[in-house]
């Protein structure tokens, strides 16, 4: 089982590499799409069948994999935009970033006074890294929807993290969480609607205005 | 008697309801105000009293719904002694309201008044009592904020805007100190009811941070010299009788903190008493100068709040000098002097606010110089006044000798530690102490003469008048009250000897009694011979004589035809005692010197703006306020990336910092 969730978790890493590189939005959310995927399996396997785990892989699976994408292609397709042009942080550096993001959680969950059965997996080290990504693709990048896409990658690195915790956690909070994300994508598909509106661009850029 | 003291206290408490909620039938409801507040008043005094005789001391005990510790409280003899003359200030204050703040004149603000004054009143009320560190901070919040609102009874001015929020920022920062303070005290046992007197060692290194820490946050609210800031302003823009209350009562609950604080340890280290010793003779001296080069009568009268404060805080830095060097009669003259001059202070400096209260109403003006001759129209005011300036100036027979009398013998007794032992260094406050009596003397021959004697300055449209019979009514009590101890010290004697017994604990040695170290006794004939003098002179001028229409003005420098400009100023009495002191005052002097046998028109006018106020705080915080926009206008982007970078990198360092 631990081998299974591992292969897993690294193949969430590469994920987050190619969201990093790739300017092409449409990818970008597929790729989401399937690592929210990939994460709603791993409650099953992780702590075996039970009705906690499944309800909480099939809600995961459902949301992060169909209803999330779903919503966010849908934001795209209302104000026709394909690809992020003109990032604050270049493709490039953000990867070389990301890269030593990644080496960092590594290095720094090795330094963690874990408990023996987490030290072995790779629980504590991809979900580092898969907040590090998103922190880097909220820094990095201009348009609303690649900051929504960042949040959900950060939502990721959370839901990794939370898998160790999955028996001690109470099932309404989980739902809550993820109830929480999809409210929080709806607003933002909406929130971007109006702003493509009001200014006819995507660019966060315009919101400095606002500053006192 | 706990239970009719927490009683009297709620009714307190609820005085200024009826004068906030009746604003349609406002005589009515601040007549019930007041006397709601005097009933309350009457029986708290009537519990403090029997308190004051009863042995042990009366203590009340409530289980309380917090873990750290009890709703304790207790009329122990430091309690009653700071009790007695907050309970007749307050009452006399609320009386004096009626003719001074009425509701006809001032509308809402009247009823605002009178609320937050019952709520300051009950907050001081419950301070000396408490036995638990959280009950005594909230009692200390609620007053230090009840008193905020009060300052800012004159909210369209921007004089009191800012005075509130000085001493908003000041009080807010002494608290701090307080919090730390009673963590401390607290300890590891997490209980925060206060340790019984003289139970605590004095040498360690917590002991000395609790004590550093009281210092400032004590230190700030009772007004000592360096942290006196707040002060001066704070009490000219209140209304009179609440300057009266926050001077002689308010501030007196930070000398109350000190002297708490200082009764848990057992022996205290030199250096506690040297400090308070210093800090004591600077904040007299230094307190009276500046209040010699004021023109506002109610921040002069701030300014020698200062400077008795300076003077409580010698007897008290004398007591804790007897008690590090094992001398019981230096800690009792000294505790005592300390005591009693809290007591007289209170009653002494409030009377003279009321008076400055009355003068201001007939003249709606604060400035000294533009007074003059008042004597006639207002002379029973001026009466009073004149009593509160002879006490304050702690001249015989009025009660601030006494106090005084008590601490030059304190520091006396030093002598008899024997030539070798380093208390004997502590004769050296006498002087200073001398010197305030005869600066202070000076100030008010100033105030008096400027203000009462002479002739009027300037035309009032509506000319000066007497009182009306309520204000008078508590300056008379107050006075009877200094006159009271001055000529019967032996009656509050046994509730000093209580005090001290309260403060030095019950296990300790035999404390002297304060009978055979100072003869009260004697200073009682003195004062009532002295009394019988002055009334023969007195008898004796009221005789008219003959050449009376022909005499000269006061002070007409001998002119037949003097006008009322050629009369001393306020600023020329003061002029070279000023110049003296002017290292320490650093006033704005634009200098009109005249040149010459017939010189051109010229023009003086002097200013002291406070030292540490306006020329160390307000230049220091004005450059850390253009600082920090520099550093805003950098940081504050308006760019959300930029933010969440700050986020991921605060995030890494705490990561870091785990490791």
């Amino acid at each position: 089982m631990d081998t299974i969730s591992n292969i897993l978790l690294l193949l969430v890493i590469l994920l987050n590499f190619f969201l990093l590189g790739s300017s092409r939005l449409a990818s970008c959310i597929r790729t989401i799409a399937l690592q929210g995927g990939i994460l709603s399996l791993l409650p099953v396997l992780a702590h075996g069948f039970s009705g906690h785990t499944l309800f909480l892989s099939t809600v995961a699976f459902l949301l992060k994999g169909i209803a999330i994408p779903y919503l966010l292609f849908r934001a795209i397709r209302q104000v026709h935009i394909r690809r992020e042009i003109e990032p604050l942080i270049g493709y490039v550096p953000t990867l070389i970033l990301g890269t030593l993001a990644t080496a960092g959680s590594f290095i720094f969950s090795g330094r963690l006074p874990l408990i023996p059965e987490h030290s072995q997996s790779l629980f504590v080290p991809v979900g580092l890294a898969t907040l590090a990504t998103g922190f880097l693709m909220l820094i990095s990048r201009r348009k609303a929807i690649t900051q929504a896409l960042g949040y959900l990658i950060f939502e990721n690195g959370i839901f990794i993290f939370g898998m160790l915790l999955t028996e001690a956690m109470p099932l309404m909070v989980e739902a809550g969480v993820l109830l929480d994300l999809l409210v929080g994508v709806f607003v933002m598909a909406i929130l971007m609607h109006q702003i493509n509106r009001e200014f006819s661009t995507m660019n966060t850029d315009n919101l400095t205005s606002l500053k006192e | 008697m706990a239970e009719l003291f927490l009683a009297a206290l709620i009714l307190i408490f609820c005085s200024g309801l009826p004068a906030m909620a009746w604003g349609r039938w406002g005589r009515r409801g601040e007549l019930a105000s007041v006397i709601l507040l005097v009933l309350g008043v009457s029986l708290a005094l009537v519990a403090t009293l029997a308190a004051g005789m009863q042995t042990p001391a009366p203590i009340l005990a409530l289980a309380w719904a917090h873990p750290a510790g009890q709703f304790v409280l207790e009329l122990d003899g430091i309690a009653v002694l700071f009790l007695l003359p907050a309970l007749v200030i307050l009452g006399m204050g609320g009386i004096y309201g009626l003719g001074y703040f009425p509701q006809v004149k001032f509308g809402r603000a009247a009823g605002r008044v009178r609320l937050f004054y019952g709520i300051l009143g009950t907050s001081v009320a419950l301070l000396p009592v408490c036995r638990n560190g959280i009950l005594f901070l909230m009692a200390w919040e609620v007053m230090a904020l009840s008193c905020f609102f009060l300052i800012l009874t004159d909210q369209k001015e921007e004089s009191a805007r800012r005075a509130a929020y000085v001493y908003l920022m000041a009080t807010h920062a002494g608290t701090l100190a307080l919090f730390a303070l009673f963590i401390l005290l607290a300890g590891s046992s997490g209980n925060f009811d206060f340790p019984w007197a003289a139970t605590l060692p004095g040498a360690t290194v917590t002991a000395g941070a609790v004590f550093l820490l009281g210092l400032f946050g004590f230190g700030m609210k009772a007004g000592m010299m360096p942290l006196h800031f707040w002060l001066p302003a704070a009490h000219a823009n209140a209304p009179s009788h609440v300057s009266a209350f926050m001077s002689g009562v308010m501030i007196k609950m930070g000398i109350y903190g000190l002297v708490r604080i200082t009764s848990f340890y057992s022996s205290p280290p030199a250096w506690w008493g040297w400090t308070v010793l210093a800090l004591g003779v600077i904040s007299a001296i230094m307190g009276v100068v500046f209040a010699l080069a004021q023109h506002d009568i109610k921040r002069l009268l701030a300014y020698h709040s200062v400077e008795n404060i300076g003077i409580i805080l010698i007897g008290l830095g004398c007591a804790l000098l007897g008690q590090s060097f094992h001398h019981p009669s230096v800690v009792a003259l000294g505790l005592a002097g300390a005591l009693l001059h809290v007591v007289n202070h209170g009653l002494f400096k409030s009377l003279l606010f009321l008076g400055a209260g009355s003068v201001i109403q007939a003249t709606g003006t604060r400035m000294i110089d533009h007074y003059g001759g008042l004597l006639r129209a207002m002379p029973y005011t001026a009466f009073f006044f004149l009593g509160g300036a002879v006490a304050i100036c702690g001249l015989p027979p009025l009660n601030g000798f006494v106090s005084e009398w008590l601490i030059y013998l304190g520091l006396l007794h030093s002598q008899t530690a024997g030539a070798i032992s380093p208390l004997s260094l502590a004769v050296l406050a006498i002087p200073a102490l001398a010197m305030t009596g005869a600066l202070a003397l000076a100030c008010f021959v100033k105030v008096f003469g400027v203000t009462f004697l002479g002739t009027a300055r300037r035309d009032f449209q509506i000319p000066p008048q007497e009182a009306p019979g309520s204000m008078l009514l508590p300056m008379g009590v107050l006075f009877l009250g200094c006159l009271a101890i001055g000529l019967m010290p032996w009656a509050i004697v046994p509730l000093l000897q209580r005090g001290i017994v309260s403060w030095l604990g019950t296990g300790s040695v035999a404390v002297p009694l304060i009978t055979t170290l100072a003869p009260v006794i004697w200073i009682s004939l003195g004062a009532i011979l002295l009394l019988g003098i002055i009334g023969v002179v007195w008898y004796r001028q009221s005789f008219p004589e003959d050449d009376y229409q022909r005499r000269p003005a006061t002070w007409g420098c001998g002119y037949i035809k003097g006008t009322a400009r050629m009369q001393y100023s306020a600023s020329s009495f003061a002029e070279q005692l000023v110049r003296l002191f002017r290292w320490g005052l650093w006033s704005d002097i634009s200098e009109g010197r005249t040149i010459g046998f017939f010189p051109a028109l010229a023009r003086f006018a002097d200013h002291t703006p406070d030292v540490v106020l306006d020329r160390l705080l307000y230049p220091t915080f004005r450059a850390l306020t253009r600082a920090a926009f520099l550093l805003r206008s950098f940081f504050h982007q308006g760019r959300i990336n930029v933010y969440l970078l700050y986020c991921a990198l605060t995030l890494c360092l705490l990561l870091i910092w785990l490791i």
